[in-house]
């Protein structure tokens, strides 16, 4: 029995625990705060271990993001009030044909900080779908599954996400306005 | 195409995820509309600014070691369990490994190629769990190549592509297939490309992607008497950039 865990615990280890850091990472852009994050992403990966005999896949990485934005939106369900979690509304391809200006836009894009603050600004819906697009390099589909969405969901998500991003950017994005 | 269909499809484009027949009439209608064409910039330059380094949070040592100790327990405590039970556990390990080396032999055992991927992505592993990623750590080629003379009895090519976005980090001595290897470090944000070198009797082979492993993404190829393994998380369509940028000389 001892051994059988010890073999788990090491399986585990090798599976799980190098995509550490990106667990802590989309934990850190959903949650916003280290000490929120570090909480959220040490209870996603005791999960993890807690579930890891019916881990089947071959994708550790995917696999443990799925359970820390599980465990992300159990945790804003019992700690944040329900005002600041945004509804989105129908999933309709809604993209507004949006130009912005772009040079004001190419200057901002430099700046780091900036950067952050429209991530950080985001609808949590769209800050997580252009996290796991652009920092974790994940494909449509492997987003879909993880997010249990569907395709075209991701899609809107993400399209959207990017008018936002490159609105507020450019200093153009009006709250309450469609994004 | 009109403009409205058009900024619809720039994100998948330059995701890379957009099919054929999309991918023709949308570079038809981008050639001819600068509105769109400029759409479309926009969007790679922010997915190109979204995915720089410093954007990346890293977990602190502080959560580590707090991991650390509660996986720890977890295997002390159930000490009195081995005593109480060792005869079945035992028995049935007998058992399991009968039928396991069974299967093995009759079933599934893997082509030579397939074992040499295996001992890939374990060695990829190992330099990312025990922290050694490189025994010189250096971004300049210069700095690497001379490092592996006298380790190694062949030249491995060394470049760095940190202007294609895949810095060199530095460089490692691996053992592989029964042989000392170049291992070669390069970095996409926090992605981590080990790029295994060794020479080889093989013909020239243009790159190919073989079947993810654990979710690591591996692609081989072979050129002028060397033979090469890119391995990486970075999904396929990223490690295929990758290679072709360090690519045939």
């Amino acid at each position: 029995m001892r051994v059988d865990k010890r073999e788990r615990l090491k399986s585990f280890e090798q599976t799980v625990l190098p995509h550490l850091d990106a667990a802590y990472n989309l934990a850190r852009w959903l949650a916003g705060n280290d000490h929120d994050a570090q909480d959220v992403a040490q209870e996603a990966c005791l999960r993890a271990l807690k579930f890891f005999g019916s881990f089947r896949g071959d994708n550790g990485r995917a696999w443990l993001l799925t359970i820390v934005r599980n465990t992300f939106y159990t945790w804003l369900r019992k700690n944040r009030s329900p005002e600041n979690v945004i509804e989105l509304g129908e999933e309709g391809l809604a993209v507004e044909d949006v130009t912005v200006n772009a040079e004001i836009l190419n200057s901002q894009l430099a700046d780091t900080e900036s950067i952050r603050r429209a991530i950080e600004e985001l609808p949590v819906e769209f800050r997580e779908i252009v996290i796991l697009r652009e920092m974790e390099g994940f494909s449509y589909k492997e987003i879909a599954d993880l997010a249990d969405v569907p395709i075209g969901t991701v899609m809107s998500r993400l399209t959207r996400a990017r008018r936002q991003l490159q609105k507020r950017l450019a200093g153009e994005f009006k709250p309450g306005a469609k994004p | 195409m009109n403009c409205q269909e058009a900024r619809r499809l720039i994100d998948s484009y330059a995701d890379g995820e957009l099919d054929a027949a999309g991918i023709l009439e949308l570079e038809k209608h981008l050639h001819g509309c600068p509105a769109c064409a400029l759409a479309f910039r926009n969007v790679q330059n922010l997915k190109k600014s979204l995915k720089q380094d410093s954007l990346f949070f890293t977990a602190p040592a502080e959560l580590r070691q707090k991991l650390k100790a509660e996986l720890r327990p977890q295997t002390e405590s159930n000490r009195p369990f081995w005593t109480w039970n060792w005869f079945t556990a035992a028995t049935t390990g007998v058992a399991v490994i009968c039928l396991a080396l069974l299967l093995s032999l009759t079933l599934t055992r893997p082509s030579p190629q397939q074992q040499l991927a295996q001992e890939i992505v374990s060695s990829h592993i190992r330099s990312l769990m025990a922290n050694h990623e490189m025994d010189v750590a250096s971004s300049d080629q210069h700095t690497v190549k001379p490092w592996f003379d006298g380790k190694l009895d062949f030249s491995p090519p060394v470049k760095d592509l940190a202007s294609q976005g895949f810095p060199l980090i530095g460089g490692r001595l691996d053992y592989i297939d029964q042989r000392a290897v170049a291992a070669l470090v390069f970095h996409r944000y926090k992605h981590v490309i080990n790029l295994f070198i060794w020479p080889t009797d093989e013909k020239d082979s243009k790159s190919a992607a073989r079947a993810p492993i654990n979710g690591y993404h591996l692609i081989h190829w072979s050129q002028g008497g060397m033979t090469f393994w890119a391995v990486s998380d970075l999904n396929e369509k990223e490690l295929m950039e990758f290679v072709r940028d360090f690519g045939p000389d």
